[in-house]
């Protein structure tokens, strides 16, 4: 055993340039041609992450956040997606790279996490073969030495007895000692960022936590960063230091994880935080959901998204699509007219009155968010 | 400005995790120990006996085999040779399977004939399955226009009908054993590829090969590493039945006289002997032979494969 796998992020700092972050997303644009016409699943959305950082990406589903990760990944069909925007990782530009060059960065210094662990290993190979193929092909071990490190890995990942499970199938281990595979598999080549895209959906609640602190132990062993694409807020609360909230394909709110639960300022994540059951509630108290569907994305609605559903729309909210913004912090950017301060919305407690003139609309509501803007 | 409520809710989000469940350690290893007592090793890929059919198969086709092979070397007959003193006899001590119309010895014709069938069957099979077989991974993995144009080289193919082609190309090329087994190997390609494009297809998209090439895996790497192991038992099972299919179809041919010529024996034309001229009526036995072999090397070949199937698909094995 000549490598231990500990060292090797140490090895990878050098490559590419980076001072800055490690990826840099800037005005991606992903949408699919389909019968009914073109919808955009992935709308204008920008984002960095640092080394070594973690970020949430949360959403409902169909809020284009599966859509996002595989578009950062270059991981789309081919036919009849267009894409663009331009997606920067540690000296690479990965949206202008063909496949083959993307392999040489798949696995080596990005990798994913899947969702289901039953149907992202391979069922009639040995875990052992499933984690020692890319050693041998990224890191030019041979077979033995693959196949010892896959023995440490396995361990790494909590795995008890790995010598003897290295020879055993899929079928043989259950949903979170899979998950356990896969994280081992993901990290084998010790990637600088790894993808996880609702790692933790297709186990259940006890094991979830497990799989998720061991992800953030290894994370902090290896200084790798991590995208945590979720729909559950609750699974990033603890865990990621940025978390972004995706709602109909576009960021609606980017902050720090602190001053997002502190300091939450679009209605939507509200919202998503309200349609958390908390312990603390008595028994048999309903669960705030949030009433409607999201919305369609081959005709989404003029205006802020998510004013259909928000319980705080304005006129104006209908008509002009907010940017995203800041307002004191620059870490914090939300997309909403009328933020909420302390919990409570700006938007005019004026209830809205039908047969406005779109003029009117502009001089009653304008002043107020306005005047708190720092461009 | 943060207010209490919100802070509660980070709290109460990490509370609901079971972050701080200090029990929940001890469960994890509780488990993954009651485990590890279960499964130990291999010893969950201990199975069944296989049972005596299986090994009675094995023993018959084993027998077919070695006796093609090794015809010459046999104490066998002259398989040509006409004993005019014995014509249509019955099994006897000098003929254990008696002699046809011709007074030739059914034993020897029986044995010098499966070395054509088997030879028909399974190289015309090995065509099929590496021409068809490798197009049609790769078609189903691939997709796009390389699989739209394989499809419908395959659809024409398959439209011609099949007879009227062999009997087009046996009539320019002639009937040696070589040309049958290529004819009737290239027949089975399209058969082949469509059988094997749709397994193929059916995993192209799955999770683990997506996985795989996260993990920086070629294309062919994949065909052949992550989606070909999972194909393999459709593969097989799917070889035996077509192996069953050419050597029936070698008999239609040599029932039509356009397989390879007489008097070299195949178990085709010795069928086809043994229903004409009455046979049927006066000497059942040159028919019953020939037939009765392939039934039972078909129905062996079939039935090994089922239970090394049963045996080695490791999906099905406890499932």
């Amino acid at each position: 055993m000549g490598r231990r796998r500990g060292h090797r992020p140490l090895e990878f700092k050098d490559v590419g340039s980076n001072d800055g972050p490690l990826l840099v997303v800037e005005d991606l644009h992903t949408s699919f041609r389909t019968g009914r016409g073109t919808v955009r699943a992935v709308d204008g959305v920008s984002f960095s992450v640092d080394e070594g950082k973690t970020l949430g990406i949360v959403g409902e589903s169909g809020s284009g956040k599966t859509v996002l990760s595989r578009s950062i990944m270059g991981l789309l069909p081919p036919r009849d997606v267009i894409r663009s925007g331009t997606v920067h990782f540690g000296g690479h530009e990965l949206s202008s790279m063909g496949e083959a060059e993307l392999r040489a960065v798949w696995g080596a210094e990005l990798s994913m996490i899947f969702q289901d662990p039953m149907t992202a290993l391979n069922p009639v190979k040995r875990i052992g073969v499933q984690i020692a193929e890319s050693l041998v092909l990224h890191l030019d071990m041979d077979k033995k030495e693959a196949q010892n490190t896959a023995v440490e890995l396995l361990r790494s990942v909590g795995i008890p007895s790995p010598e003897e499970r290295v020879r055993w199938y899929p079928f043989q281990l259950s949903g979170g000692m899979r998950q356990r595979v896969m994280i081992a598999i993901a990290l084998a080549c010790a990637p600088r960022l790894v993808m996880a895209d609702e790692p933790t959906t297709g186990l259940d609640v006890t094991v979830q936590a497990q799989i998720l602190d061991l992800l953030a132990d290894l994370q902090r062993e290896r200084h790798m960063a991590v995208i945590l694409v979720t729909h559950d807020l609750g699974v990033v609360a603890t865990r990621a230091d940025d978390i972004i909230v995706m709602y109909a394909g576009r960021i609606v709110e980017r902050a720090p994880t602190r001053t997002l639960f502190a300091d939450t300022k679009m209605p939507y994540t509200r919202a998503l935080m309200d349609s958390i059951p908390r312990l603390a509630d008595p028994s048999g108290a309903r669960l705030d959901a949030i009433s409607g569907r999201p919305p369609d994305l081959i005709h989404p609605p003029a205006g802020c998204r998510f004013a259909p559903r928000c319980q705080y729309a304005q006129d104006k909210c209908r008509e002009s699509e907010p940017p995203l913004r800041t307002v004191g912090s620059p870490d914090h950017l939300f997309a909403c007219w009328f933020p909420l301060v302390d919990g409570v919305s700006t938007a005019p407690a004026v209830p809205v009155t039908l047969g406005r003139t779109p003029d009117a609309t502009v001089t009653t509501t304008s002043d107020t968010p306005e005047a708190e803007t720092t461009p | 400005m943060p207010d209490d409520r919100e802070l509660q809710d980070t709290g109460a989000s990490s509370q609901l995790l079971g972050d701080r469940f200090p029990g929940m350690a001890a469960t994890d290893e509780a488990v993954m120990a009651i485990s590890t007592e279960h499964l130990e090793g291999d010893d969950i890929l201990a199975k069944r006996p296989l049972g005596f059919l299986f090994w009675f198969a094995v023993t018959w086709v084993a027998i077919v085999f070695l006796a093609a092979i090794f015809a010459n070397l046999l104490p066998l007959q002259d398989q040509n040779f006409q004993n005019y003193s014995a014509l249509n006899q019955g099994p006897s001590t000098a003929h254990w399977l008696g002699t046809d119309d011709l007074g030739r010895d059914l034993l020897s014709r029986l044995v010098f004939g499966a070395r054509v069938s088997l030879v028909v069957g399974f190289f015309g099979v090995a065509i099929g399955l590496i021409v068809g077989g490798t197009a049609g991974l790769i078609s189903g993995y691939k997709g796009g226009r390389l699989d739209v144009s394989l499809n419908a080289i395959s659809f024409i193919i398959l439209a011609f009908p099949a007879i009227v082609a062999v009997i087009a190309i046996v009539t320019f090329w002639g009937s040696s054993l070589l040309h049958i087994t290529i004819i009737l190997g290239v027949g089975t390609i399209p058969l082949m590829f469509r059988v094997i494009r749709a397994s193929s297809l059916s995993f192209a998209q799955r999770d683990f090969v997506i996985a795989a090439k996260t993990m920086g895996a070629t294309d062919t790497r994949i065909v052949f590493r992550e989606i070909l192991p999972n194909v393999v038992p459709v593969m097989v099972t799917f070889s035996l039945i077509t192996v069953a299919g050419i050597i029936v179809i070698e008999g239609t041919l040599a029932f039509l006289g356009l397989s390879v010529h007489l008097p070299t024996p195949t178990w085709g034309n010795i069928i086809n002997e043994g229903t004409s001229n009455n046979a049927l009526a006066t000497n059942p036995y040159i028919l019953m032979w020939p037939a009765g072999s392939m039934f039972l090397l078909l129905w062996s070949i079939n039935l090994i494969g089922d239970r090394l199937r049963q045996r080695f698909d490791i999906r099905e094995g406890l499932l």
